[in-house]
């Protein structure tokens, strides 16, 4: 499975041309690649659309037969990459309006609200004599296991968790940059935000998780004291 | 004054431009506060240090991707398809 992040990055550096062309010879192999490579990031943008896990997997089994259907008519303005998200964001949103659910995208505007990093309690008022706006509370250092180890598995689930937990603008913003690799241009590039927004989105997305691993260390410290 | 790049940047600030600092996308003289800022202040360090596990525990997860049977099905309607085109 984690295979399939390094292969989005390596078909991403294969031309379009040649790829569109074995998928029009029937070249097998590179469809099946292109289903491994991509399968995840599509899924990750589905069910940002649609609630339910099984209808975001039919969106995506829709894009690919889509796909399928459709290679002869690909002309190569997008990139294959953005025209693949493109079926699915199409597809994803008419069947959001069948189950008459609120398209999100206007989460994906991320000038609505203010959302700091950091509890804004954790630090010392703009009015301190000395210390404005420095730590009260600072960070205490984390006690991670091992790669490998029960504990590091246990730090995954909760951060799996958390990723899950997230809005969905920032969920998938940070799944594609974190989780599959991609590049912020990409990433603007199939979810049509600006550079700027991209960044707020994964700035918070990001800080969440910071906050959840933090919450989670500090507590594992108080079940295991003598943990070293 | 205010061009004065030593002037401190506050830990309350710094959380909110690191993503801009690890982008990469973060002003020359902004990114000059910041490096300063860490030498000094061993709190924001550890959170620079948190941000980068963060990133790195991210990069571990596995994505979920579709069944395997969903896979083995659009083989075959790209093996039908293929087939219908070339008139076997």
């Amino acid at each position: 499975m984690a295979m399939s992040a390094m292969d989005s990055r390596t078909l991403v550096r294969d031309s379009d041309t040649e790829l569109v062309e074995r998928l029009r010879h029937g070249d097998e192999a590179t469809f099946a690649r292109l289903i491994d490579a991509y399968s995840a990031p599509l899924l990750r943008l589905a069910v940002t659309f649609v609630q339910s896990p099984s209808v975001a997997e039919e969106v995506v089994q829709e894009t690919w037969m889509a796909v399928v259907t459709g290679i002869g008519r690909f002309e190569g303005r997008s990139s294959v990459k953005t025209w693949l998200f493109k079926i699915l964001t199409n597809k994803a949103k008419t069947r959001a309006l069948s189950e008459r659910r609120t398209i999100p995208f206007s989460e994906f505007d991320s000038s609505n609200g203010d959302e700091p990093a950091v509890d804004p309690s954790r630090f010392l008022p703009a009015s301190h004599p000395q210390w404005p706006g420095h730590w009260a509370t600072a960070p205490q250092p984390w006690s991670m296991g091992p790669e490998g180890t029960a504990l590091d598995r246990e730090t995954l689930g909760v951060l799996r968790r958390g990723l899950e937990d997230l809005p969905r603008a920032q969920r998938v913003v940070v799944a594609l940059r974190d989780v599959h690799g991609w590049p912020a241009a990409d990433v603007c590039a199939v979810l049509d935000l600006t550079e700027a927004n991209q960044r707020v989105l994964l700035h918070r997305g990001r800080s969440r998780l910071r906050a959840v691993l933090e919450r989670y260390f500090a507590d594992a410290d108080l079940r295991e004291p003598d943990h070293v | 004054m205010t061009d004065d790049i030593t002037t401190d940047l506050a830990c309350k600030e710094l959380v909110e431009i690191i993503t801009d600092y690890l982008e990469g996308t973060l002003p020359e003289r902004d990114r000059t506060r910041f490096d300063a800022h860490i030498l000094t202040c061993p709190p924001c360090r550890e959170y620079v240090a948190e941000m980068r596990s963060t990133l790195q525990l991210t990069g571990r997860l596995t994505p979920e991707s579709i069944s395997t049977g969903a896979r083995d099905e659009l083989l075959r309607a790209f093996r039908r398809m293929k087939a219908s085109s070339t008139g076997l």
